[in-house]
């Protein structure tokens, strides 16, 4: 998955008309979100396993503002930008990967569960590809109901492998139903590059299944906005299409992973490709001034550290509750065991 | 009173849940245009359409992945797993996505989906699609499981659970498929976690589920010629099982027998009898025994098959084991 990107897929929509900036200020609302969290997560505060998506903000920034409310998104363990593009409560989400009872799961997902069915967000998931059945179900759903809505798979490149995405593919295909597949490809699975787990491209079974399938430079979220804002209409009208990001992990599979595996000049050239910068610079160049950009970053840097303190003055899940809650509701006398 | 067989009780609760609630859709291999591989959705189609009679290729992976998403956005979706032994493919979506869905989101959104799926041997139809694996669910905190014994139940336990708002496995006998029994005219829906009394007895309490129920009634009827009174109890439920209704049982017969088609080791009788062991140690006056199918494979050859199976002669020495 090393090939060029394809410059006719990616046109840089680069135009602040577009509403870039709000795009921006999303990209700096998910990147300081996970800023704070690796911190917090180096101080302890943060219990569990979290993966951050530092270095691929701009595919869910992206592909969200082609998405209404009705839209229904399934992501990954890699999930907190998905989650936060939707539109999530980002006090519940902070209260959530804090293990509190306001959290939007009360505590009982953390960072790999997170969900808010109330935006469509059906759920952060700890099973490499299991989100691509959820989401052709959701797809299923909306088709039944006549909603008009689409379903949008994100996974990675390394989900690629999981026979189950076979399976989504060939069934979003011959059903021709509404649901978007975003592949973020980030050359990685884990701790092994992509190049090592795969012997296909996506494009290649992409065309086997006759899905109509974009290459994006998915750091650029302009252009990855304007293939999404193309395509959504014809997912909603037509049937599945693969829109594949090529983007970049900063950091480890998950934080403390010290990435040993990984080349330094690779790492360190990865600045380049930010995905903040890229999109900084191309405000700029619109005629906005760094100012304001600064400014915004202030703003949701208030916002996020009032939904982190308002986590850590939430109290804890209770034990009771949550064990009353495994079922909607137990027969009296039949509470499971 | 009315004939029906248990394969048209499923067929028949099929329809009424559908026809009661717009949002329930079938979805699994042939249960559209074929109407099931045994036919428990035969006419369903041509009754509500193609968009609600979903037939799918051969995924059962992404099959029970897509009904946990239907499930989040709105429907009620029945999957058909067209043999229980098919169901290690469905492992993830009913395990780790369906079971924990209304816990791990704190409650936000429920799975409301069933997953229906036959089991149990007697056909001749070897290792690999014969098994009864229900007590792997069972041992899932979120999930539901039914597994009723004759066509009446099927019937009220299936209703139940496409109204249930908890992903619900539910389980029917293959060899049960052909059975007729006399049904009420108005059939009731029945409440999932209760068992039903079918005998009463003062001497021993049989418990069973399934097909075994009527290897139990039959040891029962050998016994009764023995001037033995079994007691029968029906679980049909087996997460929740309905542990009062087993423990006012025993506490009446002091003598408890758990019969069940699936192998016996680390079954759901395992877990019967241990609770039993617990809260009902002072009603004990014998051992609690149980029958199950041995540790091995379910065997193809009618002879292997038929010494596998759990027959009413090893009820009857059960029972006479702990009367002893």
């Amino acid at each position: 998955m090393t090939e060029p990107l394809d410059p006719s897929a990616a046109p840089a929509g680069h135009n602040a008309d577009h509403g870039l900036l709000a795009l921006y200020r999303s990209l700096v609302l998910i990147r300081c979100s996970e800023e704070r969290l690796s911190a917090m997560f180096a101080d302890g505060e943060v219990p569990g396993f979290i993966h951050l998506s530092i270095g691929q903000e701009a595919v869910s920034v992206g592909v969200m503002a082609a998405l209404t409310a009705q839209d229904t998104i399934a992501s990954t363990h890699r999930g907190h930008g998905h989650a936060i593009a939707k539109g999530l409560s980002l006090d519940g989400f902070f209260a959530e990967l804090l293990a509190r009872d306001t959290g939007l799961c009360r505590g009982r997902g953390g960072s790999m569960h997170v969900a808010d069915m109330s935006v469509g967000m059906l759920g952060a998931n700890g099973i490499v590809g299991a989100g691509l059945s959820i989401a052709l179900g959701s797809a299923l759903a909306h088709r039944t109901q006549k909603s008009g809505a689409v379903a949008v798979a994100f996974f990675g490149d390394g989900a690629l492998a999981e026979g189950l995405v076979h399976e989504c593919l060939n069934m979003a295909a011959l059903w021709r139903l509404p649901m978007l597949f975003v592949c973020e490809n980030n050359g990685w699975g884990e701790f092994l590059p992509t190049s090592k787990q795969l012997s296909f491209a996506l494009k290649d079974l992409a065309a086997a299944y006759r899905i109509p399938h974009v290459l994006v430079d998915g750091n650029d979220v302009a252009a990855v906005a304007e293939a999404a804002a193309r395509i959504v209409p014809e997912v909603r009208a037509d049937g599945p299409r693969i829109i594949e990001c090529m983007t970049t992990r900063v950091r480890g599979h998950f934080e403390g992973d010290a990435q040993k595996y990984r080349d330094a000049d690779d790492l360190a050239a990865l600045s380049e490709r930010d995905p903040l910068r890229i999109t900084a610079t191309q405000l700029v160049r619109a005629g906005i001034a760094e100012d304001a950009l600064a400014s915004i970053t202030e703003e949701v840097k208030a916002r996020i550290h009032a939904a982190v303190e308002a986590a850590r003055a939430a109290p804890g899940p209770g034990f009771e509750a949550a064990l009353a809650d495994v079922y909607t509701a137990a027969p009296a006398g039949m509470e499971a065991r | 009173m009315p004939e029906l067989r248990y394969l048209k009780a499923i067929n028949l609760a099929l329809a009424d849940a559908m026809a009661a609630d717009p949002s329930v859709i079938l979805i699994g291999e042939d249960v559209s245009e074929a109407g099931g591989a045994f036919g428990a959705s035969r006419g369903l189609r041509e009754r509500f359409g193609a968009e609600r009679i979903v037939d799918t290729p051969i995924s059962e992976a992404a099959i029970a992945g897509a009904a946990v998403g239907a499930a989040l956005s709105g429907l009620r979706p029945v999957v058909e797993i067209m043999f229980m032994d098919f169901t290690t493919l469905v492992m993830d979506a009913m395990v780790n996505q369906a079971a924990k869905a209304r816990f791990m989101f704190g409650g936000q959104s429920s799975v409301p989906m069933v997953l229906r799926t036959p089991h149990g041997g007697g056909l001749g139809a070897g290792p690999q699609h014969s098994q009864c694996l229900e007590a792997w669910f069972a041992h899932v905190p979120g999930l539901k499981v039914v597994c009723p014994s004759d066509p009446a139940s099927a019937y009220g336990l299936l209703r139940a659970a496409i109204a249930d708002p908890d992903p619900v496995v539910f389980v029917e006998n293959k060899a049960l498929y052909a059975m007729k029994a006399e049904v009420p005219a108005e059939l009731p829906i029945i409440p999932l976690g209760q068992a039903a009394t079918l005998r009463e007895g003062r001497d021993v309490s049989i418990i069973a589920y399934g097909a075994a129920v009527h290897t139990a009634l039959a040891a029962a009827s050998q016994l009764a010629g023995e001037g033995v009174e079994a007691e029968i109890l029906d679980l049909r439920s087996i997460q929740p099982w309905d542990e009062q209704a087993v423990l006012r049982s025993l506490a009446k017969t002091h003598r408890l027998v758990v019969v069940h088609e699936a192998v016996e080791a680390f079954g759901v009788g395992a877990e019967i009898v241990a609770r039993m062991a617990d809260i009902g140690f002072d009603e004990l006056d014998g051992p609690i025994v149980r029958v199950g199918a041995p540790f091995m494979p379910v065997p193809f050859s009618k002879g292997l098959e038929t010494a596998y199976l759990p027959s009413a002669e090893r009820v009857v020495q059960a029972v006479r084991r702990t009367l002893a």
